[in-house]
């Protein structure tokens, strides 16, 4: 039925993956990668990019159980990111029902950083038939 | 401060167009190399791809109507997000008719005093007029 969950993923975010996913989205607030204007709002290296860290935890839980079966995803932040912390990113099937005359699926899905800090929580929904 | 009076403020409509190149250039930048992103010519969006809604209101006045809340960039923080769609993800090829408003405002005592949060959900139709997907974002103002 439901495939096993794939190992966690692990990475290390840089300024590039800032930029990258700042360009892609069109989301260009400075305070993630404007070191002079991050500083002077109190932080201490550019923020990272909330979105980035959700978008990472779809895609851990889409190469699980298939993009195209996504119905709804939730993101909520807690820790900040900033760049040079290593992100976990990992998962589990949180509860099922029906829905629209077919079986859906939630995985809640979790980015802690190398603290065990909860960076992000993701609640992802998948048709799956 | 928050402007309670934008409650209910809509934006200005505007296009989404679901392209191959910026589905690529998206799932990359959020590390998926997943085949359904990147092969063939009409490849599934990620599931926060919608995201780029961000880039497509650049090109039109006023259709971003968080731009008139007045939240304290400071104070402010990205508390959820949210993405519902009505059926598969969209894929490259699509055209999105898309439009925003300021569908909520609500106070909470936190610790440190009235935190105020504000909901705007950004609709997205495809050219019947059959609503596809929403966006929901939800921002919070802290004193």
């Amino acid at each position: 039925m439901i495939p096993p969950a794939p190992p966690a993923w692990t990475h290390t975010v840089t300024r590039t993956d800032i930029v990258r996913y700042q360009g892609a989205s069109g989301d260009f607030q400075p305070i993630h990668h404007d070191e002079p204007f991050a500083l002077q709002s109190g932080w201490p290296a550019p923020l990272g990019v909330g979105m980035f860290h959700a978008g990472v935890l779809a895609s851990w839980a889409t190469d699980w159980l298939g993009a195209e079966r996504v119905r709804r995803v939730r993101f909520r932040w807690k820790a900040p990111v900033f760049p040079g912390d290593t992100l976990t990113f990992q998962g589990q099937v949180d509860e099922r029902h029906e829905q629209d005359g077919g079986s859906r699926v939630v995985v809640r899905a979790v980015c802690t950083n190398q603290r065990d800090e909860v960076a992000c929580t993701g609640w992802i929904t998948f048709q799956l038939d | 401060m928050i402007d309670k009076d934008s409650l209910g403020n809509e934006g200005t409509p505007f296009i989404l167009d679901v392209e191959r190149g910026k589905v690529a250039e998206f799932a990359r930048a959020v590390r998926s190399e997943d085949p359904a992103h990147h092969a063939g010519e009409q490849p599934v969006a990620p599931p926060t791809f919608l995201a780029t809604q961000m880039h497509w209101e650049q090109g039109v006045p006023d259709s971003n109507p968080w731009d008139t809340i007045q939240m304290d960039p400071a104070k402010g923080v990205h508390a959820e997000q949210e993405y519902v769609f009505h059926g598969p993800p969209p894929r490259a090829g699509e055209r999105l008719h898309a439009q925003s408003r300021i569908a909520e405002i609500w106070e909470k005592e936190g610790r440190a005093g009235m935190l105020v949060f504000v909901k705007m959900i950004t609709e997205f139709r495809d050219s019947e007029g059959t609503l596809r997907a929403e966006a929901i974002l939800t921002g919070v103002e802290r004193p």
